[in-house]
C-alpha cells in the first residue's frame, strides 16, 4: 500500500495466507476451545440435572439454589478467573472450573424451570398407573422437561464458547489466545479469524445440540417448534 | 494461604485506595463508563423496542430481534473490544461502545417483550376510549411494561458493570486495570484483591437495583415482575 507516508505494511482484516501459513496453531487453538467447551458443559449437565431434580422435589431448596446461581452469575468472568487463578495456578484447571460454574448456573436455572413446568396432571396420571418415584422421574418427568433442558444446554454451550476467550488472562483461552496475540502484534487477520471461528464453533455446536434435542424428543416432531 | 495474605495486605494499603489510580477513582471511572454505555444503549434500544412491540404489523422484524439478541451471546466481548482497538478506537470510548453493543440486544428484547406482552384487550379498550397511538404507548403500554423494562435495565446495567473489566485487557480503564496489571506483573495477591473488588461491586450494584426495581414496580404487577425477572 503506497500511502502519503510511503509504503506501509498491509494490515488486512482477512488473509488466506495467514490461515494457511498458521493452520497448525489455529487448529490447536480451535481444538482446545472446542474441548474446553464440551467438557465444561458435559460436567455442568451431570451436576445440574440431579441438583435441579432435588430442588424441584424439596420445595424450600428451589429458592436458595436459584438465588445462589443468580448471585454467582453476577460475578464477571474476569473477576472469577482472577479469584481462581491464585489458588489453582495458570492453565487449564481454573478456566475449566470457571466455565463449569457459569454453565452450571444457566443449566440449573433452566432445568429447575423446565422440571417445575411439567404438567402435574401428567405426574398424577403416572402415579395412578402405579409408577414408582424413580420410574416416574426417568420415564415421565425428565422426558417432559427435556425440551426446556435442551434449550438450557444450547444457551449454556453458546455462552461458554464466548466465555472461553476470557481464559486468555490465565494463558489458556483457546481462540482467545489468538485474539490476544493478534491484538498485541496489531495483526488484524489473526483477530478476525479467531472471532469468526468462535462464531462458527458456537453455530455448529448449537445446530448439533438442536439435532440431538430433536432426536431425543421424537414425540414433539410435527408440532410447531 | 500466602496469596490471601498478599491480597489482604494489598487491600489494607491506603495508597491503593486513594489517588488518581486508586480503587475509589477507578470505581468512579467504572461507574461513569457504565452510565455512558447504558445511556447509549437505552437511547437506541428502548424506542426501537417500544416501536417493534407496539406495531403488530412488524412480526418479522420482531422475530429477527430475538434471533439477533440470541446470536450476540456467541460473540465474545473480548473480540469486540479488541476489534475496536485495532480499528483505531482505544481506551474508554471504545469500551463504552463495546459495552453498549452488548447491552443493546438485552434491553431491546426485554422492552419488546414487555410492550408486546400487554393484553391486546387492554390496548383495544384504550383505543375504544379514543386514545391515539402515542397515548396508548405512553399511558397504557409503557406503564404495563414497567416490570419488564425494570428487569431488563437491571440485567443490562449489571452486565455492563461486568463487561467493562474486560476492556482493561485492551488498555481500557475501570477496575479491571487492577486485575490486568496484577496478571501482567504476576502479583497474584493483587489479582485476587481486584477480582474480589469487581465481584463485590457487581453484587452491590445488583442489590441496589433490585431495591430500585421493587420500588418502581406497582404492587399489583409485582408478581408478574418476578416472572419477568426469571424470564430475563
Amino acid at each position: 500500500m503506497a500511502g502519503r507516508f510511503g509504503r506501509v505494511a498491509a494490515n488486512p482484516w482477512f488473509s488466506w495466507d495467514y490461515v494457511t501459513a498458521n493452520w497448525d496453531a489455529i487448529r490447536e487453538a480451535l481444538i482446545i476451545h472446542a474441548s474446553l467447551t464440551v467438557e465444561a458443559v458435559a460436567i455442568a449437565i451431570v451436576v445440574s440435572v440431579p441438583l435441579a431434580a432435588l430442588a424441584t422435589r424439596v420445595r424450600w431448596l428451589a429458592g436458595p439454589v436459584v438465588g445462589f446461581a443468580s448471585t454467582l452469575y453476577t460475578i464477571p468472568s474476569l473477576a472469577l478467573f482472577a479469584i481462581l487463578a491464585p489458588f489453582m495456578g495458570i492453565g487449564r484447571a481454573p478456566v475449566l472450573l470457571g466455565l463449569v460454574l457459569y454453565a452450571l448456573v444457566i443449566l440449573v436455572r433452566t432445568a429447575v424451570a423446565a422440571l417445575q413446568g411439567v404438567d402435574p396432571a401428567v405426574l398424577d396420571a403416572a402415579r395412578g398407573l402405579g409408577y414408582g418415584r424413580a420410574r416416574r422421574f426417568w420415564t415421565v418427568e425428565l422426558p417432559s422437561a427435556l425440551p426446556g433442558i435442551v434449550t438450557g444446554v444450547r444457551l449454556a454451550t453458546v455462552s461458554t464458547v464466548a466465555l472461553v476467550t476470557v481464559g486468555v488472562v490465565v494463558g489458556y483461552g483457546g481462540l482467545g489466545n489468538l485474539l490476544f496475540r493478534g491484538f498485541q502484534s496489531f495483526y488484524r487477520a489473526e483477530i478476525t479469524t479467531a472471532t469468526v471461528l468462535c462464531l462458527l464453533l458456537a453455530l455448529v455446536l448449537d445446530v448439533l445440540l438442536w439435532l440431538v434435542g430433536r432426536a431425543l424428543t421424537p414425540w414433539l416432531r410435527g408440532r410447531a417448534a | 494461604m500466602n496469596v490471601v495474605q498478599e491480597a489482604i495486605t494489598w487491600l489494607n494499603d491506603p495508597l491503593n485506595w486513594s489517588g488518581p489510580g486508586g480503587i475509589w477513582a477507578l470505581t468512579r471511572e467504572h461507574l461513569l463508563m457504565t452510565l455512558a454505555a447504558v445511556l447509549l444503549a437505552s437511547v437506541v434500544a428502548i424506542p426501537l423496542g417500544i416501536w417493534l412491540g407496539h406495531s403488530h404489523r412488524l412480526q418479522r422484524g420482531a422475530a429477527a430481534v430475538i434471533v439477533v439478541a440470541n446470536t450476540t451471546r456467541a460473540l465474545p466481548t473480548l473480540a469486540i473490544i479488541i476489534i475496536l482497538a485495532t480499528a483505531g478506537l482505544f481506551g474508554d470510548t471504545a469500551t463504552v461502545i463495546a459495552a453498549a453493543v452488548f447491552a443493546l440486544p438485552v434491553l431491546l428484547s426485554t422492552t419488546f417483550t414487555g410492550v408486546r406482552g400487554v393484553d391486546p384487550a387492554v390496548t383495544d379498550a384504550a383505543r375504544g376510549m379514543g386514545m391515539g397511538g402515542g397515548r396508548v404507548v405512553g399511558r397504557v403500554e409503557l406503564p404495563l411494561a414497567v416490570p419488564y423494562l425494570a428487569a431488563g435495565l437491571r440485567t443490562t446495567i449489571v452486565q455492563v458493570v461486568a463487561t467493562i473489566p474486560l476492556a482493561a485487557l485492551a488498555g481500557g480503564g475501570g477496575l479491571g486495570q487492577i486485575i490486568s496489571l496484577g496478571f501482567g506483573t504476576q502479583r497474584y495477591g493483587q489479582v485476587l484483591a481486584g477480582g474480589v473488588i469487581v465481584a463485590v461491586l457487581c453484587l452491590l450494584v445488583d442489590g441496589v437495583l433490585a431495591l430500585v426495581q421493587r420500588a418502581v414496580t406497582p404492587a399489583s404487577v409485582r408478581a408478574e415482575s418476578r416472572a419477568a425477572a426469571r424470564a430475563v
